[in-house]
């Protein structure tokens, strides 16, 4: 017995079953790139500053204003100091 | 819907038929004027995010269209010009393009909204809902006003694309939806009045069959009154500029003669000289149209290098 049975209607869909293939590998290609946009996180550009090894305060929520707070306290520390006799 | 199920399978459908289904002329509009409200919106999306926002809304458009060739395979099977579609064609059975609109809408709205936004996503689902249902089911066989009220679906990917950039709609992205919308009427309706149809035949009331062709000529100029407002609306909000401005005075001037002109005539003047007034206005609408989304995104590109500084905008 052949090893490939081949049937009419095989040969008459294949255009068919091409295009359905094909519509499905898209279909992979285009959830695989959302995952991979998405889980890295590559629409928000910040998203990539964050881990180039260099500190960048301002990525981190509320660090801004910490800084913000820490340098006033000091400020008034100091102005505090030079004012003591 | 009238049963067509007596229609004989003649052939094998192709990809190409079931491609057909979807309406692949009308997708381009879609897709030109959805890319445009995309990129003309002041928050820049992620490339593939983009290309796959634009493909789902192509998608929800193609659906809307197999959807639309399910209900009306009846009259379609009756007007000279959509004989050969696939349903009346018998390549394609109405329960295989009702099955594949369903699907195609519903993957195209779940893929939208997870890629992007649930407003942008809603507005998708609107889209299809408003061409399948009220447009094709409800107004199309109903009110010669048809085209008017339809014409929102087609109005819409401007819209889809801005909210799919800011999540948000706007008075820019409403304008761009006011411009197709406005557009739709004078341009199907020029077009109606130089072909011959068999919308009669078919028991679809066309506003040129229902209430006469100097009815139709006066309704051409009543909407592009409108029209042009609303193009030069748009170009004083933020996506518009002077390079915008400019392609609207041209164009505004070209469609706006070409309908009045059309308001003037009469039908032995247009029989006489075998409808030429009618048949530019229509090839001026199309430009039109594309002029327009094309200025706003010219202007984009040019608001992105710095380059409106020149005229002071």
């Amino acid at each position: 017995m052949a090893l490939k049975v081949e049937h009419e209607l095989h040969n008459r869909r294949r255009g068919r079953n091409w295009g359905v293939g094909l519509l499905l590998l898209a279909l992979i290609g285009i959830v695989f790139g959302l995952t991979v946009v998405k889980v890295l996180g590559l629409s928000d550009i910040t998203q990539m500053e964050r881990f180039d090894h260099v500190a960048r305060p301002q990525l981190e929520p509320g660090a801004l204003e910490a800084a913000e707070k820490r340098a006033a306290e000091q400020a008034a520390q100091r102005a505090a100091e030079e004012g003591e006799p | 819907m009238t049963d067509v199920t007596n229609q004989q399978h003649t052939r094998e459908a192709q990809m190409g038929d079931y491609f057909a289904l979807m309406k692949p002329r009308v997708m381009q509009l879609v897709v030109f004027t959805a890319l445009v409200g995309l990129l003309v919106a002041p928050v820049s999306v992620n490339p593939f995010i983009a290309f796959v926002a634009v493909l789902c809304i192509a998608v929800g458009a193609g659906a809307s269209g197999a959807l639309n060739m399910w209900w009306d395979a009846d009259i379609d099977a009756i007007m000279k010009r959509t004989v050969n579609r696939p349903i009346p064609s018998g390549a394609v059975q109405p329960g295989e393009a009702l099955g594949i609109g369903v699907t195609l809408s519903v993957f195209a709205v779940v893929l939208l909204f997870l890629a992007t936004n649930a407003l942008a996503a809603g507005l998708l689902a609107f889209t299809i809902f408003f061409y399948a249902v009220i447009y094709s089911m409800w107004l199309k066989r109903s009110t010669p006003q048809n085209i008017v009220i339809g014409g929102a679906a087609g109005a819409f990917p401007p819209m889809i694309g801005w909210a799919v950039a800011t999540g948000s709609v706007s008075l820019e992205s409403v304008l761009m939806f006011a411009l197709i919308f406005m557009w739709t009427p004078p341009h199907f309706w020029a077009l109606a009045l130089f072909v011959k149809s068999d919308y009669g035949d078919a028991g679809v009331p066309m506003l040129t069959e229902t209430h006469g062709r100097d009815v139709t000529r006066k309704h051409i100029l009543a909407y592009c009154l409108p029209l042009v407002a609303v193009a030069f609306g748009l170009g004083f909000t933020s996506i518009g500029g002077p390079f915008y401005l400019l392609v609207a005075v041209v164009l505004n001037v070209w469609f706006l003669r070409g309908c009045y002109a059309i308001w003037t005539r009469t039908d032995a003047d247009s029989e006489a000289d075998k409808h030429a007034v009618e048949r530019r206005t229509f090839v001026v609408s199309i430009y039109y149209l594309f002029g327009h989304f094309g200025a706003l995104l010219v202007e984009a590109l040019l608001r992105t290098y710095g380059l409106t500084q020149w005229a002071g905008w």
